[in-house]
């Protein structure tokens, strides 16, 4: 759990307290800490102005605003087709044994969170990968590994 | 049926002044330049195809002191890559086909919504941006664009889910009537286009409707750039001359043992290797996107049809009964045929409820998974039930 702060306050004078507002604002503080905390939501809520159960309402449909714990690096694998195809399960099995969490899980430090995720648009360079916002084509599990091994080092 | 076999073609991708083109365009009055569009026979890049003029001509009449054009980047479609392409090579096409636009419409702003997927890209696209501005500033046209993220929500690139993901909401379609050109975003009259149409009205006003139409067909006119991937050697990003034969297709990006190819992603077509000569790439025969994925003998159709159903289903927005019980009892029940939980013929039953859903769902989105569901299903029937 993080503590929001005046994190809120700043981000609502940075982008208006209008609810166009409401989707840059969530999506800077899951820049910044990767999930929103209910205490974040409610915040939100009393600058904007709105219910907590309308900013709640808005965070819970999008698969990038996540409302639970997720770690400080939060990798999509991508599961659509394609990606399936050339060797996702390789790719996130050598994922789930390097950091011995499972998909959906957040590694105990929370350094890291493992999903799967709809196309993400590098079907010619399959298998692909988001970590964060930078992504990773052309996966092999020997590939993703020494990717995995840099971030663990940062 | 015409047919113009395959050509490579160079126009979203050529190197262009873009400032001569920008001050070309501007001296054009917005009835001349919706005129250009028209005669061009463009229509909508981002797979639907509505003709771009009309979509213009509509909301330049619509009367408000606020317009808006809006670029749909929200390409979540499965299989296509090409706007995230463009916008990385000639992001100043992009933004010089805004600006054409919102002159031909009347708007002053213009919003790109990116999907959240590309945000990567942001940084750059910014530095971009920023000239971009300066450079009509100094042609003296003022028109400023806005970018705006997407969160990982395929449907918002349903065009009224996006504008209400604009507006801070659930990207929840609404209902048409009204239709974006009288309504859109804000509830002011909106143009919404896809990237590449954008650049390609861009590229008319470059070249002039009379040389866009030499390429292309009657109902299909110009190029196109397709996003090839699956069982190919040659997987990325091509622009070819709209009017080809899937067969044609096959030959230049198979692998020597294509059974089938999408066109048009998980909302698009299959179209199995007996009827690939006569198949025709465009609104004549299958219309697409870009998204062209092949699929070779190796690969099962079942498993295909089955992870396109699972992605409806985590991406249908739940709002309309047809579309979210749909999706869930469509893959549910093939998953039941499979396993011998229900007789074939349930299929059947599964292919009546693809209509239901095509007529009754609220959004383009619940309307074409019987596309998928449909093409497979129909062409497949084997792989699906053993």
């Amino acid at each position: 759990m993080y503590q929001v702060g005046n994190l809120v306050k700043e981000l609502s004078d940075k982008h208006g307290h209008a609810r166009e507002s409401l989707m840059p604002i969530l999506q800077a503080i899951v820049q910044k800490h990767n999930y929103l905390t209910d205490e974040a939501m409610v915040e939100v809520a009393r600058e904007l102005d709105i219910s907590a159960a309308e900013v709640y309402g808005t965070a819970s449909f999008y698969t990038f605003l996540d409302t639970q714990v997720k770690g400080k690096y939060v990798i999509r694998v991508c599961k659509t087709i394609t990606c399936s195809m050339k060797g996702k399960s390789d790719i996130i099995q050598s994922i789930e044994e390097m950091l011995n969490i499972k998909v959906g899980e957040t590694t105990p430090d929370n350094q890291f969170s493992l999903i799967e995720t709809n196309c993400i648009g590098w079907c010619h360079k399959a298998p692909a990968i988001l970590i964060n916002d930078l992504p990773f084509t052309e996966l092999t599990p020997e590939k993703v590994t020494e990717i995995i091994k840099d971030y663990m080092q940062k | 049926m015409e047919n113009k076999g395959l050509n490579k073609v160079d126009l979203i991708f050529e190197k262009i002044d873009n400032h001569e083109v920008l001050a070309k365009g501007f001296k054009m009055s917005k009835d001349e330049i919706i005129q250009e569009i028209l005669n061009s026979g463009l229509k909508g890049r981002g797979g639907a195809g509505f003709p771009t003029g009309m979509k213009w001509k509509f909301t330049s009449e619509a009367k408000s002191p606020e317009k808006y054009i809006v670029c749909n980047a929200d390409e979540g479609e499965p299989g296509t890559f090409k706007d995230r392409e463009i916008l990385d090579r000639v992001s100043n096409k992009v933004h010089g086909g805004m600006a054409i636009a919102g002159k031909a419409i009347g708007a002053k702003k213009g919003i790109v919504y990116l999907r959240g997927e590309y945000r990567y890209l942001l940084p750059k696209l910014m530095i971009e941006l920023d000239s971009f501005h300066k450079m009509i500033k100094k042609i003296g046209y003022d028109f400023e664009i806005e970018y705006r993220l997407g969160s990982g929500a395929y449907i918002c690139g349903e065009e009224s889910a996006l504008f209400e993901s604009i507006e801070g909401k659930r990207g929840e379609p609404r209902n048409k009537p009204p239709y974006p050109t009288v309504s859109g975003v804000y509830g002011k009259p909106t143009s919404i286009n896809n990237v590449e149409t954008l650049v390609t009205a861009m590229m008319i006003v470059q070249h002039g409707a009379k040389n866009f139409i030499q390429y292309g067909t009657k109902d299909s006119r110009g190029s196109k750039v397709f996003s090839v991937s699956g069982d190919t050697p040659t997987p990325g990003i091509f622009e070819l001359e709209l009017g080809m034969t899937v067969q044609q297709f096959v030959n230049e990006f198979g692998d020597g043992d294509t059974k089938a190819v999408q066109v048009g992603g998980a909302s698009g077509f299959c179209v199995p290797r007996k009827k690939f000569a006569e198949t025709i790439i465009g609104f004549e025969g299958v219309p697409t996107g870009g998204s062209m994925k092949l699929f070779n003998s190796s690969r099962s159709m079942y498993n295909v049809l089955h992870n396109y159903l699972e992605f409806f289903t985590e991406e249908s927005c739940g709002q309309c009964t047809p579309c979210r019980v749909g999706c869930q009892q469509l893959l549910k029940g093939v998953e039941k045929v499979k396993k011998g939980e229900a007789k074939s013929t349930y299929l059947n039953e599964l292919m009546k409820l693809a209509d239901t859903m095509k007529i009754a769902a609220k959004c383009g989105l619940g309307q074409s998974v019987g596309n998928a569901f449909k093409s497979i299903v129909g062409n497949f029937k084997e792989e699906i039930i053993y």
